[in-house]
């Protein structure tokens, strides 16, 4: 139960996809601008997440036995691939409001690269944690802290750029390059997180 | 086996696996599209403004086609062009879309209208009208804060002189600006020919309008006497010209001792 946690407080705080990995960062400078949508990002980032986690994880042991593990990566973009388009489709048919709301991020998410990050590390943390066993329900439980922490980041970066919008930002610094110095900050400021898990005594 | 045909059947089978599994399902859960609706909305314009009183112009193709509506010509945007290929696709009746642009009757610039105040606080029309009815002393003047700019799609709103002013080769009579004005200032003119029109719809009276701003519609009446086709009348103190009978000869514009009337669209 304690490794849960850790691996909760991991995902969110200590070891953000986005402000401490750079994963995903495409999505977190294109989607931001607005809250709302940020959340639906997010939430679907989070959905596929869970979902490629599962389908990905047994299939790597298949991978393993047969000696391919070098077949990860293109395995796992091409099941998370049709995971999305699978997806699309059935939302479309059962969850009508949801899909036009999600909109052109559904097929993003494909090429999000935090997605891919999420399954592969999964797999490298079966033996950098295997002292505590890290199985599938661990993988589950890292991925959704993974699509948590990118929601945390980019809730708080759509907070940050409204607030851009009424700045008086010097003329060159307008537009992207102040919004990756603002991101930059933000990133810093989650460093005050490191060491987290370990003071908590969870790992 | 071979571990190189190992790899090539195992990526290669999930690929086909894929591939078949995404084309059943597709069949399987396809959604009837409506391909009457979709064509619509291709010949539509895009800009979603609402001038047809739909919710954008996927509403309005979906009204189309599911017959709520049978008005071919609510796009003013798309004019008539689109009036006549929504018809075609149809099977409609092509309506005739009069072109128009959008005007706004005021002339009050920093020049012209006294302030009463320096307003600022939150740059919106909407806001500072409620604040003593905006910085400048008309109370039916145009407030200069730009609310119409930021509604406009097509970028037709310019602010001259703390005034909105329309540019009417931009313009595609939305109405999104007409709707969004707090002054209602804003109102939609024939686009194709000249006319004559008050720039002005200050109620006041005259004295109080000439204290105001230079160039208010004191309520004087001699432009009504001047007009040749009886085209111009009073309304609560302003003139006001009915454009379907004016012939922009300009007779007004030389009678009005404030100025206040033009010939709007000259240009052309």
């Amino acid at each position: 139960m304690k490794f849960y946690i850790a691996l909760l407080i991991m995902g969110i705080l200590t070891q953000n996809f986005v402000l401490s990995k750079f994963l995903g960062i495409c999505p977190f400078l294109g989607v931001s601008k607005k809250l709302n949508t940020a959340v639906g990002m997010s939430a679907a980032v989070i959905f596929v997440m869970l979902l490629a986690t599962a389908a990905t994880y047994p299939l790597n042991i298949l991978l393993e036995k047969n000696g391919l593990g070098y077949l990860q990566t293109i395995v796992f973009i091409l099941v998370i691939a049709a995971l999305v388009q699978i997806v699309e489709i059935a939302m479309k048919k059962y969850l009508k409001s949801l899909y036009k709301a999600l909109g052109i991020y559904l097929p993003l998410i494909t090429t999000n690269c935090a997605v891919l990050g999420v399954v592969i590390l999964n797999i490298d943390n079966i033996s950098e944690y295997s002292a505590y066993n890290f199985g599938f329900g661990h993988a589950m439980m890292n991925s959704f802290a993974a699509g948590a922490g990118f929601m945390l980041a980019m809730v708080i970066f759509a907070g940050v750029r409204s607030r851009l919008e009424t700045a008086d930002v010097p003329k060159f610094m307008r537009g992207l390059p102040i919004t990756l110095v603002a991101a930059s900050i933000v990133s810093l400021s989650f460093l005050g997180f490191s060491g987290l898990v370990e003071g908590l005594g969870l790992l | 086996m071979n571990p190189i045909i190992l790899a090539v059947i195992i990526v290669s089978g999930i690929g086909i696996i894929a591939g078949a599994l995404l084309a059943v399902l597709s069949k399987i859960m396809a959604v009837p599209v409506d391909e009457k609706a979709a064509e619509l909305e291709e010949t539509l314009p895009g800009a979603n403004c609402g001038a047809c009183g739909f919710s954008g112009c996927s509403g309005y193709a979906s009204a189309l086609s599911s017959g709520k509506t049978e008005n071919t010509g609510l796009c003013a945007p798309g004019g008539n062009e689109v009036s006549a290929q929504i018809a075609e696709i149809m099977g409609l009746k092509a309506e005739n879309i009069e072109p128009m642009t959008a005007v706004v009757f005021c002339r009050g610039d920093s020049e012209n209208a006294k302030k009463k105040m320096i307003y600022s606080g939150v740059q919106s029309c909407v806001l500072a009208s409620q604040l003593f009815g905006g910085g400048k002393e008309c109370l039916y003047g145009c407030i200069g804060l730009g609310d119409c700019v930021n509604e406009c799609p097509y970028n037709a709103i310019k602010l001259c002189n703390s005034v909105a002013v329309v540019d009417s080769e931009l313009c595609r009579a939305c109405k999104r600006c007409v709707n969004v004005c707090p002054k209602k200032l804003i109102d939609l003119v024939p686009k194709a020919r000249m006319t004559a029109a008050v720039m002005c719809k200050n109620h006041d009276k005259g004295a109080v309008t000439r204290k105001e701003c230079k160039s208010g519609c004191i309520g004087c009446t001699k432009c009504v006497k001047a007009c040749q086709n009886e085209a111009i009348s009073m309304d609560n103190n302003v003139a006001v010209v009915d454009f379907s009978k004016c012939t922009a000869c300009g007779n007004c514009v030389d009678s009005c001792p404030t100025k206040a009337i033009e010939i709007i669209l000259e240009k052309k």
